[in-house]
């Protein structure tokens, strides 16, 4: 396969995920800012925080409300994290590789896109729920498209290393973003509010009811923590991303029959969070722990472009 | 459809009938389901310098225009006597140049002509094939089918014609089966196997082929990535190559691959850095010296241009002649060179009646058609010719067929003409039982350019009995 195709690929389906991501933070702001409390635009700054583009809303002089961060994730075209931004080099990068792709595949790509179109047509009257509840639709149906009909090879393991990496990405940042709020065991457990805030940060990353399910109890935030850092079982955690991560560089590796330094750093940062337990992330500090990850995580991604040169 | 007598032509007798019972409200949702399609495919292309509007689709019209098994068999033989004499054209002129030292071309218009690349004089394609991949343009007049003009370089609108035909099976199947209409995907079948026949000598097991693409902004890119997946190969661009050793290579997840055909669909112009254009992105350094060391095929060759341009176009019944010892069966347009004192004369004095076209441009762009002109722009086109009579040939406004066509709400008879494409291997030229047709959707219109709001049909080729 062509470098530059596995490139595109592999970004498509980080774009891809970061747009649904986005979309998700969003669905959790709105429904963070109809509890009450003392200040009502909170939810909207850990947005743009989690989004990970906060220096750029910064920069731009703007005060985070619910227009400000609405229209800068949704819509902005200067903001490279925004949904728009997404889908559009993740159409870019499709058309690159359209033939790497199944037509439907494609087809629910493309079709994300023309919506976004039509919204940006539409201007002033953008119903901004409606919007993210059409985008999580669309990504599903990408998604869904690539799970059902694209053939187990190179593509299918560039777009999923994309997804799982930025979707590991996503995860660590929201995380880091209200690690103070995420106490560890014994410490004084917050509020009304605070419960509110967890809540949505399992939202975004739609992990509520499976945070029933795995501890059948009320939210505690080291076990939010454990559940989304070290739960191999829940697709959002960074335990899951970088089994499969490592997995699929594993597919790759007995294609090509090379073993490079992306695979020894996959399989590392995988077998690391299957021998790690909560308490030790807390005695050494829980911002210390995702800082280091998201630079491992990124590092991954490099290293993956080198392998393959691309 | 119909005759000189008004009279529907037997060809479209059934359409005809069709076209008196389907409503006309079903007719034109059917046309919306078949742009929704065009659009959710990305069947798209580019206009050059509209900002806003980067993502069109060419309109496509539901009714297709016929050709009976007659008509298409001698056009069929027609191009292949055209391609067959324009290939060994090239042949000459980048070898032994007969054809000039007979002096039935005047030197200059080849040797001087911005599209000669003296490279090619030290080259020869295998199996002496240069234009692998040809376009004839014709248009149907009273009299039968007249050559507009040929494209030789990188030819497009092949997708067009197999995504139209992909339409209609599946908006009107019965309808296509009740005329026996001829499958035209052999297409990609031809080309595959020519890609096949001209790898270079030596090639051990399968050749390597690729399509080479300027990139995904290019006005053709749905073209370029529907033929590379249709033929199984990789769409490349210039970054992906590079030669060494005098062979060229692509930058894969598994280390460099060795190719062996390029079918390029970019400029000659922006082939190699090396040779031709110095600031080129889009080609590979290096690789006209492994075509020249036979290394590497490439798809058409370079130096194709200077058979298609509109000033050697004139002379293309002469080329017939000469290589074939026929008369050329296909008919050109007559032509008025201004480059001769006589024929300016006459440009300039009915100038109002001509279509005038720069001899270098294409697309629709840079010409005149008299009849529709203001007389501004007359004037304008006068002065051009006056000030550049070599740049500019002339050609009769010509009763040009019509083929009814969905305009909103009714069906009205628009002009048309016909793209027939070929794949020419060593061992013959293959002509699609199809090609593009394209349609003016102005009324009265006879610019049929997708760039300047034309659009396209499916081609109807009937078979036999």
């Amino acid at each position: 396969m062509l470098s530059r195709a596995a490139a595109a690929l592999f970004w498509l389906g980080r774009h891809v995920e970061r747009a649904d991501f986005t979309a998700r933070l969003m669905d959790a702001a709105y429904r963070f800012e109809a509890l009450p409390q003392h200040d009502p635009n909170s939810g909207w700054k850990s947005a743009v925080r989690s989004s990970g583009s906060g220096p750029l809303f910064d920069e731009r002089g703007l005060t985070a409300n619910h227009d400000t961060v609405s229209e800068f994730l949704a819509l902005d075209a200067g903001n490279p994290s925004s949904i728009r931004s997404c889908i559009d080099k993740a159409r870019f990068d499709a058309r690159i590789v359209r033939a790497s792709l199944t037509s439907e595949a494609f087809e629910t790509l493309n079709q994300c896109w023309m919506e976004m179109q039509d919204w940006l047509r539409r201007g002033e009257s953008v119903d901004m729920q409606t919007l993210i509840e059409r985008i999580k639709l669309e990504v599903r149906n990408f998604e869904g498209a690539i799970w059902r009909t694209l053939m187990r090879g190179e593509n299918f393991w560039f777009i999923r290393l994309g997804t799982v990496i930025e979707r590991a990405d996503n995860t660590a940042r929201l995380l880091d973003v209200k690690y103070h709020t995420l106490l560890p065991e014994g410490e004084d457990v917050g509020g009304a509010l605070d419960q509110a805030q967890w809540t949505a940060v399992l939202r975004s990353v739609s992990a509520v009811t499976a945070y029933r399910h795995a501890y059948r109890q009320t939210l505690k935030p080291w076990l939010i923590a454990d559940l989304l850092i070290l739960r191999e079982d829940i697709p959002r955690s960074l335990a899951h991303c970088m089994d499969v991560a490592s997995e699929y560089m594993q597919d790759l590796r007995a294609r090509h029959g090379r073993v490079g330094p992306a695979d020894r750093l996959a399989r590392k940062l995988s077998d690391r969070l299957g021998h790690l337990d909560i308490d030790t992330i807390y005695k050494d500090g829980l911002h210390e722990f995702l800082q280091t990850f998201i630079a491992e995580n990124n590092r991954l991604s490099r290293e993956i472009g080198r392998q393959f040169s691309f | 459809m119909t005759g000189e007598d008004g009279a529907v032509r037997p060809a479209y007798e059934r359409l005809d009938a069709w076209l008196r019972e389907i409503p006309v409200d079903e007719l034109e949702r059917r046309h919306a389901a078949a742009e929704i399609a065009f659009r959710r495919l990305g069947i798209t292309f580019a206009v050059y310098g509209e900002e806003s509007a980067d993502e069109k689709i060419i309109p496509f019209d539901v009714l297709p225009r016929i050709v009976t098994s007659d008509e298409f068999a001698g056009l069929e033989a027609g191009v292949i006597q055209r391609i067959e004499a324009l290939n060994q054209f090239l042949a000459d002129i980048y070898g032994p140049q007969e054809i000039l030292k007979a002096g039935i071309i005047p030197d200059e218009l080849v040797l001087a002509n911005s599209q000669y690349q003296p490279a090619m004089t030290r080259i020869r394609p295998p199996g002496g094939i240069y234009s692998h991949i040809s376009g004839i343009d014709m248009v149907r007049t009273a009299e039968g089918f007249f050559v507009l003009e040929d494209n030789l370089r990188t030819p497009s609108g092949v997708a067009y014609m197999l995504e139209n035909r992909e339409a209609m099976l599946r908006l009107f199947p019965k309808l296509l089966r009740e005329h026996r209409v001829r499958p035209v995907d052999t297409y990609i079948d031809h080309l595959q196997d020519m890609m096949r026949e001209v790898a270079p000598r030596g090639v051990r097991g399968d050749p390597l082929g690729v399509v080479l693409t300027p990139g995904s902004l290019n006005s053709a890119y749905y073209e370029h990535s529907f033929l590379a997946d249709r033929l199984g190969v990789e769409l490349v661009e210039g970054g992906d190559l590079f030669a060494s050793g005098r062979c060229i290579y692509m930058r894969t997840t598994e280390g460099p691959e060795r190719v062996d055909v390029i079918y390029r669909r970019i400029d000659d112009d922006y082939l190699d850095p090396l040779e031709f254009r110095p600031d080129s992105i889009l080609g590979v350094a290096g690789l006209m010296d492994a075509y020249e060391a036979g290394n590497v095929t490439i798809v058409n060759a370079p130096g194709t241009g200077v058979a298609d341009d509109k000033a050697i176009y004139s002379y293309v019944p002469d080329i017939v002649k000469f290589y074939s010892g026929k008369d050329a069966s296909l008919q050109n347009v007559e032509t008025w060179r201004c480059r001769e004192p006589d024929s300016l004369k006459y440009v300039l004095e009915n100038i109002g009646e001509l279509v005038v076209k720069r001899v270098d441009a294409s697309g629709g762009y840079g010409m005149l058609i008299g009849p529709a002109a203001t007389q501004a722009e007359i004037e304008e086109f006068r002065s051009r010719v006056k000030a550049d009579p070599d740049g500019y040939i002339a050609q009769p406004t010509l009763a040009l067929s019509t083929c009814p066509t969905v305009i909103g709400k009714n069906i009205a008879e628009r002009h048309v003409d016909l793209r027939a494409f070929a794949v020419s291997s060593p061992d013959a030229v293959r002509v699609v039982p199809g090609g593009l047709t394209r349609v003016a959707l102005k009324d009265g219109s006879l610019v049929v350019n997708s760039s300047q709001g034309g659009g396209t049909k499916d081609s109807w080729v009937l078979s036999d009995a």
